[in-house]
Order: structure tokens, then C-alpha cells, then sequence
């Protein structure tokens, strides 16, 4: 596997888990707002691990913390659709079910892989993707078959973000057609539709990203970047 | 949003062979939220290994009021503690 992908799984893993941390302490009700958290831990977890790992293959006394805090937004290779503001409470659930849908395919493939670190990697993550999956897919269909709000809600949520489906498994060709029968499958249960003739936007794993995402890094990077080093 | 979800009562199991226990109240749409609820408010640090849950208007409590009438005529009834067989000694944990 080359580190440009294992980079690219990790730096998926990491954004994602940082824009539904901005949640935290923010969540429509206590219980969803813990339930987020968890998965943020989780994805941020997977990202340590990822990172850890292409950091012994990047070597040049790159580190966990290198990566994650020293790359500029050009040098990120995750997915475009991770990095989008998080929106309302619908669209935060339909991003992370679009991407838990290809996730669980994902870590089910390289739980297989000959790559011993990736295989254990995934095979850890995959329990935790496995519930990101079914909560967010119970959300779609209780939002989707909820009242005349919640589905408008979750219609526009669909809109805004399946522009970026096509970048998000543009690196992962054996996913599509698995992602693709899992969302036609949850969003029959939704009654929700999708949407066609979508001009669709990719570059995410060549570092071509929305200002969106130099604005997380912003935030996320500020305290390496200005006190290098720091520790707790 | 709150004032529409139902409070759900939560039971969990430590470990096989142990009891479900109540931990806590939360609020859900449905069964199966409070039971996803559920896992990520009260099992997030290894509590658990099953969840129970039930709504709580289902659960039905005694009155207060009557603790008198239900529990003190117990008191000196201490017949009913199997305390007074004699037991061999290398019976243990009893």
C-alpha cells in the first residue's frame, strides 16, 4: 500500500473526526451529543493509528504529531466531503453515513490485507465502523420518514453533499458498488431520492481542497504552529 | 426536540452471569435509539455487556406513603433468614 493512500485513509479519519468534535457540547439533545464524541474518539483514534504507521514508512523523524500538525492544507489527501462545514444536525448525519458506507467496506477489504499493520488496523476499526454505520443509517431513515421539516431538511443535506460522493470513492474503486447498494438501501427506507445530474467536484487526494478545509487546519493546527513543540 | 422524546429507563449487565442493574435515565425517539443511546452514555467505558431498556411510564412504583404497612412488618420476623441451620465446617461461603 503506498503512503500516499495510507495517508489519505488517515487524513480521513482525522477530519472527519475533527468536524464532528465541533460538535461536542453542542448536540441537539445530551445522548447524541456523547454519541458524536464517541465517534469522533474513534475516528481520531483510527487516524493515531494510520499516522503511526506511515510515519515509520515516511521516516526523516516524522511523527504522529508531525503529520497531523505540520502539513499544510495542500499536502492533506482526504476526501473533500469530510472537510465540509458541518450544517445542521441532518447534515452532519448524512455525511457520516455516506461515509461510514464506504468505511465498512473498506476496513472489511483490508482486514484482509497482506499488509500486516493495515490488516490490524483495520481489524480494530472495523467494530467501531460497523456501529458509525448503523447509527447514522438509523438516522437517515428517522429523519427521512420523520415530519415535513426533517425530510426537508434531509433532502437539502443530500443535495449539498452528493457532489462530492464521486471524490470521496474515487481512490477506492472496490467499494463503489457496496457503498452503492447501501445507500439505495437506506435511502428506500428514507424515502429519500437521489439526486441526478449532479456536476460533481474531486481533488481531494491531490491536495486540491475547499477553503473550508484551510480554515479547520487553521484552527486545529494554531497552537503547533505558534508555540512549536508544546506539550501538555 | 426534547420535550417530544420519551424518557427510557436503562439496565445493564457488568458481566455474564451478573444481573441487569439500573444505571440511569435518558431520553430517545424509540427502542432501538435508547439502546444505541444507551451504549454510548452508560457503556463507554466498559460497563456493560448487555442494555436493557424500558420506557419509563412502563415501570410502575410502590407509594412512598405506605413504606409503613409494606416493609415494617418485616422487621421482626427474623425466622424467615435462613441463620439458624448449623453447618458443617467445610461448608464455605455461605
Amino acid at each position: 500500500m503506498s503512503i500516499a493512500y495510507i495517508l489519505h485513509l488517515a487524513d480521513n479519519a482525522l477530519v472527519l473526526g475533527h468536524r464532528n468534535s465541533e460538535w461536542t457540547g453542542h448536540g441537539p439533545i445530551l445522548e447524541q451529543d456523547i454519541a458524536l464524541s464517541n465517534i469522533s474518539l474513534d475516528l481520531i483514534g483510527q487516524a493515531r493509528n494510520l499516522y503511526q504507521y506511515a510515519a515509520t514508512l515516511i521516516g526523516n523523524g516524522a511523527t504522529e504529531d508531525t503529520l497531523a500538525y505540520l502539513r499544510d492544507e495542500n499536502e492533506y489527501k482526504n476526501c473533500l466531503l469530510v472537510e465540509l462545514p458541518n450544517g445542521h444536525w441532518g447534515t452532519t448525519i448524512m455525511r457520516q453515513f455516506l461515509f461510514s458506507a464506504y468505511q465498512h467496506p473498506l476496513y472489511e477489504r483490508l482486514s484482509d490485507s497482506n499488509d500486516e499493520n493495515l490488516n490490524a488496523i483495520a481489524r480494530k476499526s472495523l467494530k467501531e465502523v460497523t456501529y458509525h454505520l448503523r447509527w447514522s443509517s438509523e438516522w437517515v431513515i428517522r429523519l427521512g420518514q420523520g415530519t415535513a421539516e426533517s425530510r426537508a431538511k434531509m433532502t437539502d443535506a443530500v443535495n449539498d453533499l452528493w457532489p462530492y460522493t464521486q471524490d470521496l470513492l474515487l481512490h477506492s474503486p472496490e467499494e463503489k458498488e457496496k457503498w452503492q447498494e447501501r445507500v439505495q438501501s437506506i435511502f428506500k427506507h428514507a424515502s429519500l431520492n437521489i439526486p441526478a445530474d449532479v456536476k460533481m467536484i474531486s481533488g481531494g487526494f491531490e491536495g486540491k481542497h475547499t477553503s473550508h478545509l484551510v480554515e479547520m487546519l487553521n484552527e486545529m493546527q494554531h497552537l503547533q504552529r505558534t508555540y512549536p513543540g508544546v506539550e501538555w | 426536540m426534547k420535550n417530544t422524546f420519551p424518557l427510557w429507563e436503562v439496565f445493564i449487565r457488568s458481566k455474564q452471569g451478573l444481573d441487569h442493574k439500573h444505571a440511569g435515565s435518558l431520553h430517545a425517539a424509540d427502542a432501538k435509539m435508547a439502546i444505541e443511546n444507551a451504549r454510548d452514555v452508560y457503556t463507554r467505558r466498559q460497563e456493560g455487556v448487555s442494555i436493557w431498556v424500558v420506557e419509563s411510564k412502563h415501570i410502575h412504583a410502590s407509594n412512598p406513603d405506605e413504606a409503613g404497612s409494606l416493609y415494617e412488618p418485616a422487621n421482626d420476623k427474623v425466622y424467615r433468614h435462613p441463620t439458624f441451620y448449623d453447618l458443617p465446617d467445610e461448608l464455605k461461603h455461605m
